[in-house]
């Protein structure tokens, strides 16, 4: 059973569609969405539109600090450019699309796997898992031996052995690892909307789940059109140039 | 051959998650017991982390497989009570790493098991005797030291391709097959480019065995595969001379003597190592790695041609550094931390350490040729200051019959081919400074240019061919192109260069 983990879709109609057609054509025959289904891009309508089919099909989703913020309104401690997307996005999306998002669980669990947008020691508050102490803090507050974790945007591994021993690995796109279930693993797929480690190419990644092994994937796809339509839709142009260079 | 499919059975369940992983003894193997399809049939070896034992893979009617060959044999870790991480990492880092491997200079990766239920690998079994009993009779014959040097460097090169740092290369752990291939084993320690490194954080010492480990292990770092070629080196010495380079060290104290000691010159062991083994030799065991070969195959190329060493300080000395040397490099290795600057992966240090191999015809080619052929080399060999160059030349000889080695003047043809080869090379040598042992001449003596080009490139490990075009001359038409023959049979990259035909009239 290969399960895809695709997060931080970002309103990006063009890398999301990249995303799924190479996800189907490595054999996913299961979706989990990560969250941060919206905001910075341009298709917010679309991109929810998709997870909301792939949800009535059996997939997984969890919600994100950016869908919180699309149905709740912009957080008073928001930058003004992330303010004026958030509101720029709920005004695009219908009461239907609004009401999936606002649906959507903090976290979610499937066996011993674990879905949270941030993590999963205090999944509301959105800290980021920025190195390994947050990632065993996070580790620690999960029995699953798996989690599956969005909000960071470039892609990551994390590890911890029974004896409490932990480490981090920056994944090769393209390359099996194997995660036995007899470590604890903390998986950072990378954004597919936003890609910030240099790589404009999207990011998610499959985990093999009978034979215990986990691939993270790079995807090229046609970041002008989505950086034009942000330009045409008025939003900050620098949310447009920033995906050519993926930063 | 047929041999068993590769990672089969590999259908471990999550649902067996919560049984006892690895905190609890379980009741000890016996022989007859089957495991996962394989029929445990005598215990080979029982080492202080692993079992090895002889193991038949079982149809699922309970009769062996017809289709299964090859030998076999299963590691299983020895899981004391509780945690023992030692033999429980170094298990799980080869389980991670075996079956990313392939080629013969590795047993072929077969089966793995869960640690949930019963680890193990099953792997073909290659059977030894090992290269350690060889130690008992070091010191060994000159030739068979450059032998098992250039055999074990092949073995290397083609693993660091594979992304894969051995980090415990030892006469134990080299085995060799019928056709006198190298095989490594015991990938415990090793360190995968794109894996995980699992034992990173593991160990608060540095992880290797005490005579072979490279300065850079004991300084915790384990990404070089240039610490192998050091390890390399240690073995070479103890075969030349009968003796370890840096002893038998039990403490970190006495392991990093060696980051200020250095050895005792082989020459002053024994009066006939020559001095461009002692050469060879002295530069593995260099403290800093960028002052050893760069790569395996360039080690290897070392050995394997020993005419073409050039020979340095290293080659002349006959005694240790002075006790003023030694104790300035006591006080700067205090503390010293390895170097900080990101270190290539193994295979990128590979690929940034390519040999480029020059076929010139100087006999023949004509000078527009010979001139179109070495500004094509010289910017090859410029863009990867890491780059060597071999300038080969084939010197034909009849497939039956004796051959005439003098030209009617007496003078060798051998000698002939080889002042020819300098020739055209100095140019490029002068303009990349590439006296510093990164050039090397070969003549070759063959009936057929094309089949000994690619030979040697084969055996050299040659990373891409340079060579000119006949062009649309009688020749060619005459003795067929050499240079398609090279394109068609060769593993590596091939340029073919052309030289425009100056115009007529």
């Amino acid at each position: 059973m290969k399960l895809a983990l695709i997060t931080d879709l970002h309103a990006n109609r063009e890398a999301v569609q990249s995303v799924l057609d190479d996800a189907h054509a490595q054999g996913a025959e299961r979706y989990a969405f990560l969250g941060d289904y919206v905001g910075y891009g341009a298709d917010p309508g679309w991109v929810v539109d998709t997870v909301m089919g792939y949800v009535e099909k059996g997939a997984i989703a969890v919600g994100g600090n950016h869908d919180a913020g699309a149905t709740k309104g912009p957080s008073p401690h928001m930058r003004l450019d992330a303010r004026r997307v958030i509101e720029w996005t709920h005004a695009q999306l219908s009461p239907l699309q609004l009401g999936f998002l606002e649906s959507l669980p903090l976290a979610q669990t499937d066996g011993d796997m674990l879905f949270v947008h941030a993590n999963a020691y205090a999944p509301a508050e959105w800290d980021y898992i920025q190195s390994r102490i947050e990632a065993v803090r996070s580790l620690h507050a999960t029995p699953c031996h798996y989690t599956f974790c969005g909000h960071m945007h470039e892609p990551k591994l994390f590890h911890l052995s029974s004896t409490g021993k932990a480490g981090d690995f920056v994944p090769t796109p393209g390359v099996p690892i194997p995660v036995p279930s007899h470590r604890q693993w903390l998986v950072i797929p990378g954004s597919a909307g936003q890609p910030r480690d240099g790589n404009p190419a999207a990011c998610y990644a499959m985990f093999d789940i009978a034979e215990q092994m986990l691939t993270f994937h790079r995807v090229p796809y046609d970041h002008e059109t989505a950086a034009d339509k942000i330009r045409h839709a008025g939003l900050p142009a620098g949310l447009a140039d920033r995906l050519a260079h993926g930063e | 051959m047929p041999v068993c499919p590769p990672g089969w059975p590999t259908a471990w369940r999550m649902e067996s998650k919560n049984s006892p992983a690895t905190t609890g003894p379980r009741p000890p193997l016996a022989a007859g017991q089957v495991v996962d399809h394989f029929r445990l049939e005598e215990s080979l070896h029982q080492g202080g982390m692993a079992t090895l034992w002889r193991v038949t893979r079982m149809l699922p009617d309970g009769t062996p497989d017809p289709a299964c060959e090859m030998p076999l044999i299963m590691k299983v870790p020895r899981i004391k009570g509780g945690e023992d991480p030692a033999s429980i990492v170094g298990f799980e880092v080869e389980r991670m790493i075996m079956p990313m491997l392939n080629g013969p200079h590795v047993p072929k990766f077969i089966a793995k098991g869960d640690f949930t239920r019963q680890p193990y690998i099953v792997m073909e079994h290659i059977p030894g005797p090992s290269l350690r009993p060889r130690l008992d009779e070091a010191p060994l014959a000159l030739d068979e030291v450059a032998e098992i040097g250039a055999r074990v460097a092949a073995a290397l090169h083609e693993l660091h391709r594979q992304h894969v740092v051995h980090l415990d290369i030892k006469p134990s752990n080299i085995l060799f097959r019928p056709d006198g291939a190298a095989v490594l084993i015991d990938f415990g320690l090793s360190r995968h480019d794109h894996l995980p490194d699992l034992l990173d954080e593991e160990f608060t010492l540095p992880m290797g065995t005490g005579p072979y480990m490279s300065p850079e292990q004991v300084q915790f770092v384990r990404n070089d595969p240039r610490s192998d070629l050091f390890a390399l080196g240690v073995m070479l010495y103890h075969f030349t001379t009968g003796e370890r380079p840096f002893g038998a060290p039990d403490s970190v104290q006495g392991l990093r003597r060696r980051l200020y000691v250095d050895p005792v010159p082989p020459r002053a062991l024994r009066a006939d190592c020559p001095p461009w083994l002692q050469e060879v030799i002295l530069k593995c065991l260099e403290v800093r790695p960028e002052q050893r070969y760069q790569s395996a195959a360039q080690l290897g190329l070392a050995l394997q041609d020993p005419t073409q060493v050039p020979l340095t300080k290293r080659a002349d000395k006959l005694q240790r550094s002075s006790a003023f040397k030694r104790f300035k490099r006591w006080f700067f290795a205090l503390g010293a931390e390895p170097d900080a600057r990101q270190p290539l992966s193994a295979a990128e240090l590979v690929k940034r350490s390519p040999i480029i191999l020059a076929a010139v015809d100087v006999e023949t080619a004509s000078d527009h040729l010979l001139d179109e052929l070495r500004e094509t080399v010289r910017r090859i060999v410029l863009t990867e200051p890491g780059a060597r160059l071999a300038c080969v030349s084939v010197m034909r000889t009849a497939r039956i019959g004796m051959d005439e080695l003098t030209d009617e003047h007496g003078q060798s043809l051998h000698v002939k081919g080889l002042i020819g080869l300098k020739h055209w090379a100095r140019p490029i040598s002068k303009a990349l400074n590439l006296d510093d042992g990164r050039l090397t001449f070969h003549v070759l003596e063959a009936p057929d240019a094309a089949t000994a080009i690619v030979d040697f490139a084969r055996r050299n490990h040659i990373d891409h061919i340079v060579m000119g075009a006949r062009g649309n001359s009688a020749l060619r038409r005459y003795l067929g192109s050499v240079s398609s023959q090279v394109v068609a049979e060769s593993d590596c990259s091939v340029t073919v260069v052309r030289a425009a035909e100056p115009e007529a009239g």
